[in-house]
């Protein structure tokens, strides 16, 4: 139940876009916001790796390229009320990686370099729906916004997709990742506006 | 975690929620505003009074929503400046240029005016007292004091012996939050050291050099690398972006540092 507020009309440029979720405003800057330092990676150093109940599967990073890389556009939605439309990204599908690896596990923990975590339920990530993703509007991903490499998940609100992704361990159980643990959303669609506990 | 145990690097950073006491669900609240004052020439101290409110840890934000007549809404997230039990809310708000919400809030918004708050919000970028015996850093550039005066504030309150410094940097001397609540954590027996560092302009008769903050300022103001302090960095993005990446070239482990980004959104 809303309270109206006296004398405020809003701007509303563009909230008429059917693309921009609940709660949201559209920005064409990227705004950035993470919980700590940035780390510094070098593409030599990096490499991702899935855990399951029967071992690492770990590509390097021309390993996981070797896989095929996809041009994406995409809307992203972060929870701070930002979103953002068509931006250009260029990663490889979770599906590429996933057709390597068996497990009856369901749920995934995403790990990053620097320690964030984040839970996706690993259908989530399935089906054409996440990415690897190397590069955004058309350059290399700067490590300010997770370069070298970031999760990429657009349907879900932007917390979930790591920035410095190394990683991801597969779980029986869907457990809190680093701001699910803060008070967020145990699963963040922002068409329903999950955002908080 | 339970579950298969992470290897080869896959470690998580250590859930917040493991230190922290019951929380405080987040909900809607009513709220009413119930005075305002300028705060520097561009920012404006807005108290809301939010009888629902369930209180709030120092550091915590919330979700503030106004809406026209028409139904149209708009939601900004916002720093708390105050915190403990009380259902009085104090924020502090920089008009942002262009922005939708803050210049209503600056400009127009009037004692009795009604809107929506959303909170409390966030479980890591919090300070209590008692919960740490960590000596604590706070560094902070223009309105990123706003989370970090709670932080003072209740630490001075509880006559907490937690050794605290702020490093506070502000284009001029007008341009500082919370002058009066500032000398007064000053005066209590906390103990706390407060730094500024003025870009454009000093206070008169000061003999601090004029100039934006550098990594030797940084170093020399700051609880050096190895004293174990937790450090709380928030301002505008390249402001954090430049006090981590020197916190790092100083030796300080970028692990017990906590940082806000105030975005251009």
């Amino acid at each position: 139940m809303a309270t109206f507020t006296r004398g405020f009309g809003g701007r509303r440029d563009d909230r008429d876009d059917p693309r921009i979720p609940p709660g949201q405003t559209l920005v064409r800057d990227w705004p950035v916001l993470s919980a700590g330092a940035t780390p510094d990676i070098e593409p030599a150093d990096w490499s991702f790796s899935i855990r399951t109940e029967t071992g690492l599967r770990t590509w390097t990073w021309d390993e996981v390229h070797a896989l095929g890389v996809e041009d994406v556009t995409v809307d992203i939605h972060c929870v701070t009320h930002w979103t953002k439309l068509d931006m250009p990204w260029r990663g490889v599908s979770l599906d590429r990686l996933f057709a390597d690896v068996e497990t009856s596990l369901d749920f995934c923990t995403v790990h990053s370099f620097g320690g964030y975590t984040t839970n996706v339920p690993r259908a989530e990530l399935l089906g054409g729906r996440s990415w690897i993703a190397f590069e955004a509007d058309g350059a290399p991903l700067t490590p300010e916004h997770g370069g070298p490499a970031r999760l990429l998940v657009p349907h879900l609100y932007f917390w979930k997709s790591a920035k410095w992704v190394r990683g991801i361990v597969m779980q029986a159980e869907d457990e809190p990742g680093f701001w699910e643990n803060a008070g967020y959303n145990m699963h963040g669609d922002p068409w329903k506006e999950e955002r908080y506990w | 975690m339970s579950g298969p145990s992470p290897v080869d690097g896959l470690e998580a950073r250590t859930a917040p929620s493991a230190s922290a006491p019951a929380r405080r669900r987040p909900a809607w609240h009513a709220a009413t505003v119930a005075s305002v004052a300028p705060e520097t020439p561009v920012a404006r101290r807005i108290v809301l009074d939010v009888p629902t409110w369930p209180g709030n840890d120092p550091g915590q934000h919330l979700d503030l929503r106004l809406t026209a007549e028409d139904g149209y809404q708009a939601s900004r997230s916002y720093s708390i400046a105050s915190s403990g039990a009380g259902t009085r809310v104090t924020l502090a708000v920089d008009r942002v240029e262009g922005g939708e919400v803050s210049p209503f809030l600056v400009d127009a918004i009037e004692v009795g005016d009604a809107l929506d708050v959303h909170g409390p919000l966030g479980g890591w970028f919090v300070w209590r007292p008692g919960a740490s015996t960590r000596p604590v850093q706070l560094i902070a550039g223009g309105s990123g004091i706003v989370p970090l005066l709670p932080m003072v504030t209740a630490h001075a309150e509880a006559a907490d012996r937690t050794p605290f410094r702020l490093l506070y940097a502000t284009r001029t001397p007008e341009d500082v939050f919370f002058r009066e609540e500032l000398a007064d954590a000053l005066r209590a027996a906390a103990p706390l050291e407060v730094t500024h560092v003025y870009s454009r302009r000093a206070p008169e008769g000061s003999d601090e050099p004029v100039g934006r903050l550098t990594r030797e300022r940084l170093d020399r103001a700051v609880l050096p690398p190895g004293s174990g302090a937790l450090v709380y960095v928030c301002g505008s993005t390249p402001f954090v972006e430049q006090v981590l990446r020197w916190l790092g070239e100083l030796g300080h482990d970028l692990s017990d540092v906590r940082a806000e980004r105030f975005g251009g959104a």
